[in-house]
């Protein structure tokens, strides 16, 4: 079999909440080592999307293939369990709030879902929180709890959890936007160095200059639906949709 | 107040207090598990044992527990259960408290936010992990206090069983006071008594809720 597929496939995805349409037929597709930025007016449905693709927000309607597997399988109760929780492994998620684990020290934070999934030893444990959190410039934090770090520092120690499961593609659902000003750069830079290790990631952003220097694509959304998308240079610089014109140019106002 | 009397008396009262300090912590125990039970089904996934769950609550909580310890107790024989005073007075009881640790615990649990266990399943871990390894260790320090409450009521909740002679604090007061008709030195000595079982046990259950918190 040598068919070729995207690596990952969004297709027809639809949500809704009651009467409320969030996603209205949404297809895309990201392949291997893209970065892919998705920006939008809030409420468009951007994290709704993000959601969707590791199914912690079903779609009502619509499938999300990843490396040649359907994630949203439909599959009895037990079965579907164990293939989501399977997915799920290799694919990484960061919040905007975080959500480390407070009664957990970073190492443990790092280590817990590998040992408990991947059965490794202790030592390879400590291994791999060393290795993980040296990536993210956090290692000297190790023993310490996430109440302890500031809002940068979590963050990457975040990065760094979901990084340990040495996932295929990693989500971002406006990772700075609940940080300090100050603070936005160091994560910034993180994401930076994935980047050039070529990880695939879908990035949820507020940030159009971070969005234009590190993606290959920026798919903007407005109202449940992809308005446009293009290379940043295009879609930021020569936008065709008068929406996506609107957006950017209030958007950049108000970054004045 | 008859200081001799009571000087006479309190050795039979501290006896006394020790059965009233068994069945708190029979009590108790039995009240946690009704409770562990209880949330178990307030959060199942199945909405037939979620009603089960929330029946029960509301029936232990929507009566008064000296009916439910009459109908245990004085109903039990008519349909087949017989117990003894002190046994229908321990599950009589476990029973009332389990449903308020219920509402207690699942309190708790879903006021741990939601982020937690998406984080936790966003890695890869079942729902039985994430609950195991994420949910209830910071649940756990929520309720420790809530459930502190719970206890005190319960302790104070003992005196009921006197209803249906359990020969616990209450009772014995009442007993002696048909001998010595010294109410008030008898029900003071029982209350002195009670108080010091509760400021105990309030004591160990804020030193568990420090820990907790500095962990
Ligand atoms: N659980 C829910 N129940 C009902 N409506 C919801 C739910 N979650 C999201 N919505 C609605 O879906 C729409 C899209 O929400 P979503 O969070 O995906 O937007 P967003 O583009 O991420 O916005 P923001 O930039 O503010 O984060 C919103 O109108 C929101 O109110
Ligand atoms: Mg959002």
């Amino acid at each position: 079999m040598t068919q070729t597929h995207p690596f990952v496939e969004i297709r027809h995805a639809q949500k809704s909440y009651g009467k409320l349409e969030v996603l209205k037929d949404i297809s895309l597709t990201v392949e291997r080592g893209q970065i892919v930025a998705i920006i939008g007016p809030s409420g468009s449905g951007k994290s709704t999307l993000l959601r969707a693709i590791n199914d912690l927000d079903p779609l009502t309607a619509g499938e999300v293939w990843l490396d040649g597997l359907q994630v949203n399988k439909s599959l009895p109760h037990r079965q579907y369990e164990k293939h989501i929780n399977e997915m799920r492994q290799q694919i990484g998620m960061v919040f905007q709030h975080f959500n480390l684990f407070p009664h957990l020290t970073v190492r443990e934070n790092v280590t817990m879902a590998p040992k408990l999934l991947k059965k490794i030893t202790d030592k390879e444990a400590d291994t791999l929180a060393e290795e993980q959190l040296d990536h993210v410039g956090m290692l000297e934090r190790i023993d310490y709890y996430p109440s302890q770090l500031s809002g940068g520092q979590k963050q990457r120690v975040a990065i760094a959890r979901a990084l340990a499961m040495k996932p295929k593609l990693m989500l971002f659902d406006e990772a700075t936007s609940a940080l300090d000003p100050e603070l936005v750069e160091e994560v910034n830079l993180v994401m930076k160095k994935l980047a050039e290790e070529h990880m695939t990631m879908i990035i949820v952003t507020h940030e159009m200059d971070f969005a234009a220097s590190v993606c290959d694509r920026v798919i903007f959304m407005d109202k449940g639906l992809v308005v446009e998308e293009g290379p940043p240079e295009l879609v930021f610089k020569n936008p065709t949709q008068e929406r996506t014109q609107a957006f950017l140019r209030k958007h950049l106002e108000g970054a004045k | 107040m008859d200081v001799e009397l009571i000087l006479k008396v309190y050795p039979y009262f501290l006896k006394a207090a020790v059965i009233t300090v068994e069945l708190s912590v029979l009590t108790t125990i039995l009240g946690l598990i009704c409770g562990a039970l209880g949330t178990t089904a307030r959060l199942s996934r199945f909405a037939i044992v979620r009603f089960l769950g929330a029946a029960y609550v509301s029936l232990f909580r929507g009566t008064p527990a000296l009916i439910q310890l009459f109908l245990l107790y004085f109903g039990g024989p008519q349909i087949g259960i017989q117990l003894d005073a002190f046994s229908a007075g321990v599950i009589g009881l476990g029973l009332n408290i389990g449903a308020y640790m219920t509402e207690t615990m699942r309190g708790a649990i879903i006021s741990v936010d939601e982020g937690q266990g998406e984080a936790a399943r966003t890695l890869g871990l079942s729902r039985a992990q994430s609950f195991r390894k994420v949910v209830l260790p910071q649940a756990m320090r929520l309720m420790i206090r809530p459930l502190g409450v719970n206890i005190n009521a319960q302790i104070k909740g003992t005196a009921l069983v006197s209803a249906i002679s359990v020969v616990e604090l209450t009772y014995t007061a009442q007993r002696y006071i048909g001998s010595t008709y010294k109410p008030f030195e008898m029900f003071f000595l029982a209350g002195i008594l009670y108080l010091a079982i509760i400021t105990i046990t309030g004591k160990g259950v804020a030193y568990l809720d420090r820990r907790a918190r500095l962990q």
